[in-house]
């Protein structure tokens, strides 16, 4: 269920070492083809094993240039359909386009904090280490359920 | 001095603290770490040195890379820890730590209100019983917010960006110099003086033609599940769309028994009923959108067959029976000629329309839609390209090929170290049990196996599923803990690696020195009587595992003689792994992924043929014991791996309970 990318968008991520989609695949698909040798294509990347795809967008929606799209695998699903995600800071945008041409457009919230804004030790306390071996971790935030002791029957 | 593919650069460093893996599990005690870190250095006077590994990259990785649309495991503040580990219990066929779920349940809503702090959008219920997106400004769950519970344990979010979040605060805490990615850690490494201690690992960077050659006292080996040991469904463009991420090679599994950790429950596999093809999550459907599977002629098979429950009891006498007899269930249908197998979705988007305003019957298709978008985008590649509108059209469901894991509803993995004040045993009942291992359920560091300074969490704690994400995290987090602690109490220990790293190098490099040395034997560069492609090796592994040892290609049944048949067949696969080529870095990844998934299926095989019953009926069935064996099997199956003789040895160990299960077929208390 492989990505392709668009040779008319990509740009190889303008002669860096790494493209984005590299940086980003969880399974190492996304491979910069820099003298063209491998798809005739100099400085654009390609997916190199495409029926590893496990379709998790992650190229798709990390593309600076929206080079990336999804051909659904051929194997399987009839042509014609595409998904295509806008990927904001805050949202993200899909575009899904059915065989028969119906046409759905969705957005969806995808975090409530700017990104990078994470302050992640910010006002909670330093851990104690009279409490390592003890149940909990070095803050709570209303979230430890101590439980009722009697539903422990071995105790 | 830069490495070539011929003679990689070989770096050594020491650490005290290794986390392998940059999932959940690994961002979770990432966060919690620095902080028992910070302290260790204030109280004690140790300065821990830690670092991460990761194959991939942290906002991408593991299990949770392409966004959930649920957290599967919220306990809240109405339902007690013991609750869960009832329901973790009945679903895994009451061999469960209960220990283990319990500790995880107890401390997973701590996970959750960070991950809402950071910025994950949670959905919340208003005073009407509206549902309202997580990007609303509404109380937070710590605040006494309502959830959405898509089901009892379950809670919907906006979740395209959840693992984004998660890694963005793993970051911050460790700090990018503390963190290594695309470094594919593939060998642990036993001490020298001790071979019940760990005392390193080595691997490789897929981007760099360089050997990493690390020593640690303290390890958390949490590296994901396995997948593709089966042959999956689709087998062209399609193989990589399997249900759990294709990444998952069990590399846990593999490194933790070739280490000579003891592995529990190998024999457990799961089998998702899912969407047909795209295997789209169904949870959704079922609890929040009140959907009803039936098979081809409209009859609801979970009705229809409802007495084939009463053939498991206790188990098929739940409120929800377990999983697998589900299956069980819709696998009689398909068998006897009633497939497909359909998800009524026509028949509940209707129902629901009839008290809804047109605003919320819009938000509801928008939810039905985002519920794949956020994890399953190829589910909506499915319904685009077959002209599937919801509404409109019902959709096929199929119990997918085998899955091993231990995090989500499956339980095989690691004996792990639990905690000491729930009342688990500390001495051991059941004979047979090799003697230098530990006796009852916990023996010093919570999280630790029963190799000295090997811990691990998510996938790879045994006998516990059902944590899902947000438990894979709170796991990390109690395994940081005490991996803090087990370098203060062993701080003037030091480790020596029981294998010269000249050796290992060698080891690791191996495929690319097939590579070199035979490629010009023949013309056909995948062709040649010296090596074996890594895809070919895995394609030979899937034929074995699917044909004898319970895949799809026999509606999941084996036999004691299938399996003999699988375990020469196996043998002589693992002696082929060690003519594996790579041509490049890219290729030497997957041929040390598709060794892990040797080893792992192995595990699973002879863990099946030293249980004999058929445990989990609708996951595999062995024919030849096709039953529930409660006097003679309610136990848990463990093994051990001789990485030097290449053998396993299974034995049972004896289970208890420490919650009353018997409550669980009682009406239920909330």
């Amino acid at each position: 269920m492989p990505t392709f990318v668009r040779t008319d968008k990509c740009d190889g991520c303008k002669g860096q070492d790494k493209t984005a989609c590299m940086y980003i695949c969880p399974h190492d698909l996304m491979k910069l083809d820099k003298d063209g040798s491998e798809t005739g294509h100099a400085m654009k990347a390609f997916n190199q094993e495409p029926e590893q795809c496990w379709e998790c967008y992650s190229c798709v929606k990390i593309c600076p240039q929206q080079a990336i799209e999804v051909r659904h695998y051929a194997d399987v699903v009839p042509l014609g359909g595409s998904v295509q995600p806008l990927r904001g800071s805050d949202s993200i945008m899909w575009t899904i386009k059915f065989r028969n041409g119906v046409l759905k457009r969705f957005k969806f919230p995808i975090r409530t904090t700017p990104e990078g804004s994470i302050d992640c030790y910010g006002g909670k306390p330093e851990a104690s280490m009279a409490n390592v071996t003890k149940s909990g971790f070095f803050n709570q935030m209303n979230g430890y359920r101590a439980g009722n002791p009697a539903e422990l029957i071995r105790k | 001095m830069s490495g070539t593919f011929e003679n990689p650069e070989v770096v050594q460093e020491e650490v005290d603290i290794l986390l392998i893996g940059g999932g959940m599990a690994c961002c979770g005690a990432a966060y919690e770490i620095m902080r028992w870190a910070d302290a260790a250095k204030r109280e004690n006077g140790v300065d821990l040195k830690i670092k991460l590994v990761d194959k991939a990259a942290m906002d991408r990785s593991g299990a949770v890379a392409q966004g959930l649309s649920a957290i599967n495991t919220y306990i809240g503040d109405a339902q007690d820890p013991a609750d869960y580990a009832r329901m973790v219990s009945n679903d895994l066929m009451g061999i469960t730590r209960d220990d283990l779920a319990y500790d995880v349940g107890r401390h997973v809503d701590e996970s959750v209100h960070l991950f809402e702090e950071w910025g994950l959008p949670i959905w919340k219920t208003d005073e009407a019983g509206e549902r309202h997106d997580g990007s609303v400004d509404m109380p937070k769950l710590k605040d006494g917010g309502k959830p959405v519970r898509s089901g009892k344990w379950q809670i919907m979010i906006n979740g395209e960006s959840y693992k984004w979040i998660v890694a963005e605060a793993a970051k911050k805490a460790l700090g990018m110099d503390r963190i290594q990615e695309r470094i594919f850690i593939v060998k642990l490494v036993n001490d020298k003086n001790d071979k019940n201690r760990i005392a390193g690992a080595v691997g490789f960077s897929v981007r760099d033609n360089k050997v990493v050659v690390y020593k640690a006292k303290a390890i958390l080996l949490a590296a994901g599940g396995c997948v593709n040991l089966f042959r999956p469904r689709s087998v062209g463009e399609g193989q990589g769309r399997a249900w759990y991420p294709v990444w998952n090679a069990g590399s846990t599994y593999t490194m933790a028994a070739e280490a000579g950790a003891e592995l529990t429950m190998m024999e457990n596999r799961f089998v998702p009923a899912r969407f047909k093809d795209g295997y789209g999550p169904v949870g959704a459907w079922f609890l929040l959108f009140k959907a009803q599977a039936t098979n081809a002629n409209g009859e609801v098979y979970m009705v229809k067959n409802k007495e084939m429950l009463n053939d498991y009891p206790p188990y098929g006498q739940a409120a929800v029976p377990a999983s697998c007899l589900r299956n069980h269930l819709m696998l009689k249908e398909m068998k006897e000629g009633r497939g497909p197998i359909y998800m009524d979705t026509v028949t509940a988007l209707a129902k629901l329309r009839e008290t809804l305003s047109p605003r919320e019957v819009k938000h509801l298709e928008a939810e039905a839609w985002e519920d794949f978008l956020d994890m399953c985008v190829g589910q909506c590649g499915i319904w685009v390209g077959e002209n599937i509108e919801p509404e409109k059209k019902n959709s096929e469901l199929m119990p997918t090929e085998p899955y091993l894991l231990g995090s989500h509803s499956g339980c095989c993995g690691i004996w792990t170290s639990g905690p000491e004040d729930v009342g688990a045993p500390t001495d051991e009942t059941a004979a047979g049990v090799p003697a230098h291992l530990p006796k009852g359920w916990n023996w010093g560091y919570r999280g630790m196996t029963t190799v000295k300074g090997l811990f691990t969490a998510g996938d790879g704690v045994g006998a516990s599923g059902h944590k899902f994400s947000s438990g894979s995290h709170a796991e990390g987090r109690l395994a940081a803990k005490s991996m803090v602690k087990y370098c203060i109490d062993n701080k003037d220990m030091s480790v020596e690696l029981d294998t010269p790293a000249d050796q290992l190098v060698a080891e690791i490099y191996k495929p690319v020195r097939n590579y070199l040395e035979f490629k010009d034997y023949s013309t056909a560069i995948d062709v040649n009587p010296n090596y074996i492609t890594p895809k070919m090796l895995q394609f030979r592994l899937q034929k074995i595992m699917d044909e004898y040892v319970a895949g799809v290609a026999t509606y999941y049944t084996t036999n004691d003689k299938m399996l003999a048949v699988a375990s020469e067949k196996l043998d002589m696969l693992k002696e082929d792994a060690e003519k594996m080529r790579a041509k490049d870095l890219h290729e030497l990844l997957r041929a040390w992924e598709n060794y892990h998934r040797i080893l792992t299926a192995e595990a699973h095989m002879k863990h099946i043929l030293f249980r004999e019953e058929s445990r989990y009926p609708g996951f595999y069935y062995r024919m030849d014991k096709n039953f529930v064996d409660e006097e003679n099997w309610k136990c848990f199956v463990n093994s051990i791996y001789d990485k030097t003789t290449k053998q396993w040895t299974c034995f049972k160990r004896a289970h208890v309970d420490l919650v009353d299960k018997t409550k669980l077929f009682k009406p239920a208390a909330h």
